[in-house]
């Protein structure tokens, strides 16, 4: 609200962890398939959705990401597998350490992207870039909670 | 088939089925269960006395497509190799009554075996190639078709059958009610190309409609009636088939055949549109032949997950990279080949079988393995030897070493970094993707994006 007072419209950065065999390459598809997507969205190529360990989430917003966007295989359909199902164990506690910290577990997304799906790609990024700008910055999410407790 | 069976490199395990999968590329261990035929396959000769015998017959809904029948003894069909048959023990009188034995009593040389028990082979081998083909698409799934309630409603592989020198009617093509039919309507895409069904081509379909509306024209002089939303005549010398049998005097009506009726009199409608007209179309005929959608295997997911291969949204086995590696998985060492991966003709099958084989030839000459370097590594200074690791590897990549610290086998690790993640001595790193350099990309994106 107060970005959007100041006359200067949040844009936030997120960090997506894109998987290389589903997401990636729906990402890719959805490039050249000249598809618009949110460009706050700053991809991040892991081999697999079950590489994002919770450190490097937690390292994601202390660099000041105001949301982190995980893009995994459907399910069953893993490259490996069974790594996005770890994935899919994993956010739900990462979630809860999250809001215990004070920050929104809303930040942390959780999607599926198979490889075909350059259009579900747009729609999930633009879904989540729209969710993380209507929940303001980060900074002041934290800053808040600082001082409410 | 025959020369399969009789050549010296090649072993045939039939009636039988992987039960279980180990090991990596170039040293599978495959445990293989051997049913029982309840025939000794070292004695028999083939002579087929006891299928003559056998007092009981059973509907063959696999090979004669639920139009011919076979014995509770019996071989698939008549070229099937070895020529060897089976007892089906869910129906042979036998095994559910304790009574007949009549194969045994014509046997020339003893060669039947109630007793017999599945046996277990155990074979270390090199590589894998799958090659399950395809299943045929249940038609009942869209009652328009009305499939099932019409004798006269034919699948496409029941009409081979129909028009087979040994089949049903000796290859003369009857309806059910043995006459002659004088109008046939063949439908295209029957479960292809339909979002309420599979959304892809089956690829055969058109091909064998033509033959087919050929062989209707040819055997009978009844009329035709094609209905498609258009003719796939891809492959070499196919379009000059479709325009021959286009000369045959075959009506091609582009539209598809949106309904199927049983009337009282026992001739069945077809509704369609003709798109080129732009109006709707109505034929009675004697005889409908549906164009049935191919599909994947039902068991495609227990192979799958047998094998470690990965399967496309269509439910078709992956290969390894759409078109440049259509024949590999992304398991190292396994091999696909045929149908089992897409719908494919005979002609597109020899081909993609015979790229297969020669990945194997290509990777036993090398006689060595190209690993990727993608690969996990562990920090043993820091592994502390919780085991937190080892069940997560979709590989079974990690064991304990003597020390009690996890290790990788780098030829069985596929470099995912699962384990990376779930290590909390943060003793492992995923080379290429360490955290290093995710943080380093991580830092800098964001920096960059101020």
């Amino acid at each position: 609200m107060s970005s959007a007072a100041e006359g200067t419209a949040f844009e936030p950065r997120i960090i997506a962890f894109l998987c290389n065999w589903c997401s990636y390459a729906g990402a890719d598809g959805a490039g050249i398939a000249r598809l618009e997507s949110p460009a706050c969205v700053l991809p991040v190529r892991v081999m697999c959705s079950g590489r994002v360990s919770p450190e490097m989430v937690l390292r994601a917003f202390r660099s000041g990401a105001d949301g982190v966007l995980i893009l995994a295989c459907h399910i069953g359909d893993c490259h490996y597998n069974s790594g996005n199902h770890r994935t899919v164990k994993r956010v739900p506690l990462l979630r809860n350490l999250l809001s215990y910290v004070g920050i929104n577990p809303e930040r942390l997304g959780l999607d599926f992207v198979s490889s075909a799906e350059a259009t579900r790609f747009a729609q999930v990024t633009t879904e989540f870039a729209e969710k993380i700008r209507s929940l303001g910055p980060l900074s002041q999410e934290v800053g808040e909670a600082s001082a409410g407790g | 088939m025959m020369d399969a069976g009789r050549h010296r490199g090649i072993k045939l395990l039939t009636y039988s089925e992987v039960e279980s999968v180990s090991g990596y590329v170039g040293n599978f261990t495959v445990r293989v269960r051997k049913h029982a035929r309840s025939v000794r396959e070292d004695i028999c000769t083939g002579c087929g006395m006891c299928q003559e015998k056998c007092p009981t017959k059973v509907i063959d809904s696999v090979y004669e497509a639920g139009m011919g029948r076979r014995k509770a003894i019996y071989r698939p069909f008549g070229q099937a190799v070895p020529n060897i048959p089976v007892i089906d023990r869910d129906n042979c009188l036998y095994f559910t009554k304790g009574r007949c034995k009549v194969c045994q009593k014509v046997c020339p040389i003893g060669a039947i075996d109630y007793e017999q028990q599945d046996e277990f082979v155990d074979l270390n081998v090199g590589a894998i190639v799958i090659a399950t083909g395809l299943a045929l698409w249940d038609p009942t799934k869209l009652p328009q078709y009305s499939y099932g309630l019409s004798p006269n409603i034919l699948t496409g592989i029941q009409f081979e059958r129909l028009t087979s020198a040994s089949g049903p009617t000796s290859g003369k093509i009857l309806t059910a009610e043995g006459r002659q039919p004088k109008d046939v309507a063949i439908l295209h895409c029957v479960g292809s190309r339909d979002e309420h069904a599979h959304t892809y081509c089956s690829r055969i379909c058109c091909m064998y409609s033509l033959k087919h509306a050929h062989q209707v024209r040819d055997k009978t002089g009844a009329n035709v009636y094609d209905f498609h939303m258009d003719v796939r005549a891809f492959g070499k010398a196919y379009d000059e088939y479709y325009q021959r049998v286009q000369e045959e005097g075959v009506t091609f009506v582009r539209g598809r055949g949106a309904e199927v009726q049983v009337l009282p009199s026992g001739r069945l409608r077809v509704k369609a549109e003709d798109t080129d007209l732009g109006r709707p179309l109505t034929v009675e005929v004697d005889m409908v032949i549906l164009a049935t959608a191919v599909e994947a295997q039902p068991d495609a997911s227990k192979i799958a997950s047998l094998f470690g291969v990965g399967r496309t949204a269509d439910g078709f086995f992956a290969e390894a990279h759409p078109k440049l590696r259509p024949v590999e998985t992304n398991t190292a060492g396994v091999f696909l080949a045929g149908s089992c991966q897409a719908p494919r003709d005979v002609l597109d099958t020899v081909a993609h079988a015979s790229a297969a084989a020669m990945e194997v030839v290509r990777l036993f000459n090398r006689g060595k393995v190209i690993v990727s370097p993608t690969v996990a590594r562990i920090n043993a200074e820091d592994c502390v030897g919780c085991g937190d690791c080892i069940p997560v590897c979709p590989y079974s990549a990690i064991s304990r070493g003597s020390d009690g610290k996890a290790v990788i086998n780098p030829t069985l690790c596929q470099g995912c970094g699962t384990c990376v993640a779930a290590c909390p001595a943060n003793a492992i790193d995923a080379l290429h993707f360490t955290n290093e350099e995710l943080v380093a990309q991580v830092d800098g994106l964001l920096a960059a994006a101020l």
